[in-house]
């Protein structure tokens, strides 16, 4: 989750919704995504909403504690009880990510999930996750969690070279997060992720490859593969600007795509959306899917973003004035839009093109259509599915994605 | 500080030897609004308390810019306070002069006006260039001179250095350069008694039929055109019948007058003086500076001579950012050449910038002026292309044909392509001789001559391509001197040049607006320098796209925007889509902003960076 929140009206104290984001509720899943707002050390390619210790000395005192988080946590779950009153749905999805997750102990992770699942229950087949540092964690720890009700884990292991990890400030040691794969496995999760990221600076053709095998030996069921962003502000951005470290060409990103696919393809993996593989449907994050598909989900945390029936809204940013807010009994909110039903209609078209589905073509209006049968013909979209009524983007077509989608939400 | 005088002379019923005619030669910024103010307040036509900076600079950019495009011309009463003709009432017409070398012929006439001048020059610049060139003029029509050094407060003022080189300049004595602070009025008044005493009342033939001559004629929404004129002989009454001598137009005198220094109508104005005629005509080309009006009944039958009608030198594209905002552009130039007879323009069509006007100018401060006027009086958003000279050129076969725009240069057999020349002038301290011949020679210019004004001032002459000049030689100059140069042309002609016409072609497409008539020899490094500049520019789009300069069809340089492969942002989960959909909207606005050229998309940016000088667009930023 990026740092930077964006513009909004202001959320009531309560936390209350407009009647309209319920309407239908029945029809959605509901997912949660618990932030946890710690990292041992900042990476410096990260701009995501999360602090060191060092960083919060004396900002937010005992309110920010990592000891004491879990129980704001379970403070904003039953805030979350209050607001969306007597809505029957059980949670179909829940996601811990950071931050760095693991920097909790396990029983935090399982204190928290224990919430939701006192207060909304859990759906039979209920998909839960936890993002983990390939170096906070060890068999007893993933034990703990698999016991506690988590069957999805996904491990930050980047890159298999070790001058790469280096450049993007990551501490493990290469073959570590092989080996997370295997000591989940052993400890029962049925699904497990690597996440990947390509176009650092540094990095060759050759290393990119290395690290696709090294993470489809492993063995796990999905893989995320993302392009480095060089997110404003960070100290890789600065230390580009200085010269210190090569900016990646797009041309090159778009290399490394296309050695991914392959490379994954061959292996038995699919793209579901386009940074993510999966080797079967069962595979896919279901979670994440509830953010493409306009699910609800709500998200606690400092700088959590959540979506309910059109309306998305988000938290502070600071763990300490989240702690105080909950302390005080306010919404940790911080800010809200309310979605005419054009910004649904385009948020849908942009979210569900990256999908391997696709959006349907009735989403869009006369000059999108039109502009959708330019896409065709330039090769930018499966000509079988759009026969069938939808547009799916072609390999070459996802990596142009944001182009399509501009020209398609006409 | 004296009292207004008493016993002033009416207009009409003036005695000529009691009139002084003079005009103020300056540089902008050394002083000449400010001493105006000073003699303003002096001489008692205008309250203390009405008194504003600037008090005769009209317009809002005359006032920013510290310069006076449109001259006026004011009636002060000063009885001397010694010498002969002490405590008895003149009558000092002041005429303003324009200041700046787009506006020699209009500063021409008002010189023509006067029978003296005052030569005001800072105490720590010295005279400038255009000041020189002024100076000349005012020589050349036998005016008496007045040296005056001005800001003799300023701490860094040199006075007895430039005393020297203005005493070296006219032939006088050091000691006759007056030195005064137009800032706190120290010296305003000896100067008021020396031009009383200097400069000669003016000679004409009170009894020969009317001649006066126009040396400044303004456009007000209320009143129409009023014309600024002086007698030369004879007489012009209210309500007479008057001619236009150039056209032979008839007009009622609606009102006649004089400005103190606002307008106040008279019975007339006699032999010698100096004021405004009103006739009812809704623009300025009817009432043109340097004709001569004179009665319809017993008219004079022989014109004053110097007139000419105003020739634009200078050409751009003028072309509205939004194109529904063409008719506000033809309705605003409209209106501005209502007071501004040399400004021409006629409708043209550009494929890449779409309906707009070829805009004539005498020179590239008036392009600044019109242009900056258009953006701010009338809130249009403008794209300017480079500014062009008119071509003459000859075909093989004999037919000629005049360019005033570079995407009309003819293909086929061309024998011979004239362009216009200028005399340029140029002051600066000595120690830039080098760097200014190094920027002359490389702009195609031949030297004329050198000489030193004084020890470390020098004043060069070039001829030079007016070509060469309108783009950014006067930038180039600035920053080789470190503004100390000052620079003034004069155009002298035409000459024969090797010249070829360069087109940029986009995805094949030629981009009118990039076309631009070069000397051979540097035609390669303008087609190279632009190529490399759309490339840069222009956003990388869904097919390859190469960007070509031709001459004719012969290739001269070529850079390829490549076909973009990546356009995606890797991650979008719950937290991103609200960024995601406003920079989606943001990215959507950024389009609608692009001129499509064929089928490539250019921005905007592109097209204003290629076609303002590297200098003026970080400058504007």
């Amino acid at each position: 989750m990026p740092s930077v929140l964006p513009d909004g009206e202001p959320v009531p104290d309560d936390g209350s919704l407009p009647a309209s984001a319920l309407t239908g509720a029945a029809e959605r899943p509901l997912g949660f995504y618990l932030h946890v707002p710690y990292c041992a050390t900042r990476c410096g390619y990260c701009d995501f909403n999360t602090y060191t210790a060092s960083e919060l000395r004396g900002t937010g005192g005992a309110l920010a504690s990592r000891d004491t988080y879990a129980s704001n946590l379970v403070e904003e779950i039953r805030l979350a009880r209050k607001v969306l009153g007597d809505d029957p749905r059980p949670v179909r999805t829940v996601f811990v990510g950071g931050g760095t997750p693991t920097l909790l102990a396990a029983s935090d992770l399982v204190t928290a999930l224990g919430a939701i699942r006192d207060e909304f229950g859990l759906a039979a087949d209920a998909e839960i996750s936890t993002e983990a540092n390939p170096e906070s964690v060890d068999p007893a720890y993933l034990a703990e969690l698999r016991a506690g009700g988590f069957n999805r884990i996904s491990f930050g292991m980047q890159s298999a070279r070790q001058h790469v990890l280096k450049v993007l400030d990551r501490t493990h040691t290469p073959g570590r997060p092989e080996a997370c794969v295997a000591e989940a496995r052993a400890a029962g999760f049925s699904h497990v992720n690597l996440d990947l990221i390509y176009g650092t600076p540094g990095e060759s053709d050759d290393d990119w490859r290395a690290s696709l095998d090294a993470a489809i030996g492993a063995g796990p069921d999905h893989v995320s593969a993302y392009a480095l962003i060089v997110e404003e502000g960070t100290q890789l951005a600065r230390r580009i600007r200085r010269g210190e470290v090569p900016m990646t060409d797009d041309d090159v990103h778009a290399d490394r795509y296309l050695i991914a696919d392959e490379a994954l393809s061959r292996a038995g993996f699919s793209w579901y959306e386009v940074s993510n593989w999966a080797t079967s449907d069962a595979g896919r994050c279901l979670h994440n899917e509830l953010y493409w598909r306009g699910a609800d989900w709500w998200g606690a945390g400092p700088g959590a973003h959540s979506h309910v029936g059109g309306v998305r809204w988000w938290n502070v940013k600071h763990p300490g004035a989240y702690a105080q807010a909950l302390g005080d009994g306010r919404s940790p909110g911080a800010g809200r839009e309310i979605l005419p039903d054009e910004d649904r209609r385009v948020e849908r078209v942009l979210l569900e093109l990256r999908l391997r589905e696709g959006c349907p073509l009735s989403l869009l209006r006369p000059d999108g259509l039109a502009a959708s049968r330019r896409a065709l013909a330039d090769g930018l979209l499966e000509p079988s599915a759009y026969d069938a009524g939808r547009a799916v983007l072609t390999l070459r077509g996802r990596l142009l994605a944001d182009a399509v989608v501009r020209d398609l939400v006409d | 500080m004296p009292a207004t005088p008493t016993n002033v002379p009416e207009p009409s019923r003036t005695d000529p030897a009691l009139i002084r005619n003079f005009c103020i030669i300056a540089h902008i910024d050394h002083g000449k609004s400010t001493l105006a103010d000073r003699m303003l307040q002096l001489t008692g036509v205008v309250e203390q308390r009405q008194m504003r900076a600037q008090y005769l600079d009209r317009m809002d950019i005359e006032r920013e810019r510290g310069i006076t495009i449109k001259s006026q011309a004011v009636r002060l009463p000063w009885a001397p306070t010694e010498g002969e003709g002490q405590d008895k009432t003149h009558i000092l017409n002041m005429i303003d002069t324009p200041g700046h070398v787009d506006f020699t012929y209009e500063v021409s006439r008002s010189l023509a006006a006067c029978e003296g001048t005052v030569l005001l020059v800072d105490a720590a610049q010295g005279i400038e260039a255009q000041t020189l060139a002024n100076l000349y003029l005012a020589m050349e029509n036998d005016l008496t001179i007045i040296p005056v050094l001005n800001k003799i407060d300023l701490p860094a003022a040199q006075p007895e250095k430039f005393s020297e080189e203005l005493a070296n300049l006219i032939g006088c004595q050091p000691e006759d350069v007056l030195k005064v602070s137009a800032k706190t009025g120290i010296g305003v008044d000896s100067l008021l008694d020396r031009v009383v005493r200097d400069v000669p009342p003016p000679v004409g033939v009170a009894d020969a039929p009317a001649r006066a001559m126009i040396f400044d004629s303004v456009y007000d929404s209320y009143r129409g055109v009023v014309t600024y004129v002086r007698v030369i002989d004879g007489k012009l009454n209210k309500r007479e019948r008057i001619k236009m001598m150039s056209t032979g137009a008839t007009h009622e005198l609606l009102e006649i007058g004089t400005n103190s220094p606002e307008m106040l109508a008279a019975d007339g104005l006699a032999v010698g003086e100096v004021g405004y005629l009103i006739t009812g005509v809704k623009d300025v080309r009817q009432s043109k500076v340097g004709d001569t009006i004179t009665t319809l009944s017993k008219g004079a039958t022989e014109a004053l001579g110097g007139y000419k009608d105003p020739k634009p030198m200078v050409f751009s594209g003028l072309y509205p950012l939004d194109g529904s905002e063409y008719p506000d552009l033809r309705e605003a130039l409209d209106k501005l050449q209502l007071n501004d007879a040399a400004l021409v323009y006629e409708p043209e069509t550009s494929a890449a910038l779409g309906f707009g006007f070829r805009v004539g100018f005498l020179g590239l401060l008036h392009l600044d002026v019109i242009r900056e006027r258009l953006e701010r009086e009338f809130g249009l958003d403008l794209i300017a292309t480079a500014p062009n000279v008119v071509y003459r050129v000859i075909m093989e076969d004999g037919t000629e044909h005049t360019v005033t725009n570079p995407s009309e240069f003819p293909e086929g057999k061309i024998d011979q392509v004239y362009e216009p020349t200028v005399r340029a002038t140029l002051l600066a301290p000595s120690e830039f001789i080098g760097s200014i011949m190094e920027l002359c020679q490389n702009r195609r210019g031949v030297l004329l001559g050198m000489d030193y004004l004084s020890e470390d001032r020098v004043e060069i002459r070039y001829t030079l391509p007016l070509a060469e000049i309108v783009f950014d030689f006067f930038d180039q100059l600035k920053s080789k001197t470190r503004g100390y140069a000052s620079l003034d042309y004069e155009p002298t002609g035409e000459q024969s040049a090797q010249l070829v016409k360069v087109d940029i072609l986009l995805h094949g497409d030629k981009v009118d607006a990039f076309s631009a008539v070069t000397h051979k020899d540097q035609a390669y490094a303008y087609g190279v320098r632009l190529v490399a500049k759309l490339r840069e520019l222009i956003p990388r789009q869904a097919f390859e796209i190469p960007v070509q300069a031709a001459i004719g069809s012969r290739v001269i340089a070529r850079e390829t925007i490549r076909a973009i492969r990546k356009d995606v942002l890797a991650k979008c989960y719950g937290g991103d889509i609200s960024r995601k959909r406003k920079l989606l909207e943001k990215q959507k606005e950024g389009k609608k902003r692009m001129k499509m050229v064929g089928s490539v998309e250019v921005p905007q940016e592109a097209f204003i960076a290629v076609l303002s000088s590297d200098e003026s667009a970080s400058k504007k930023k």
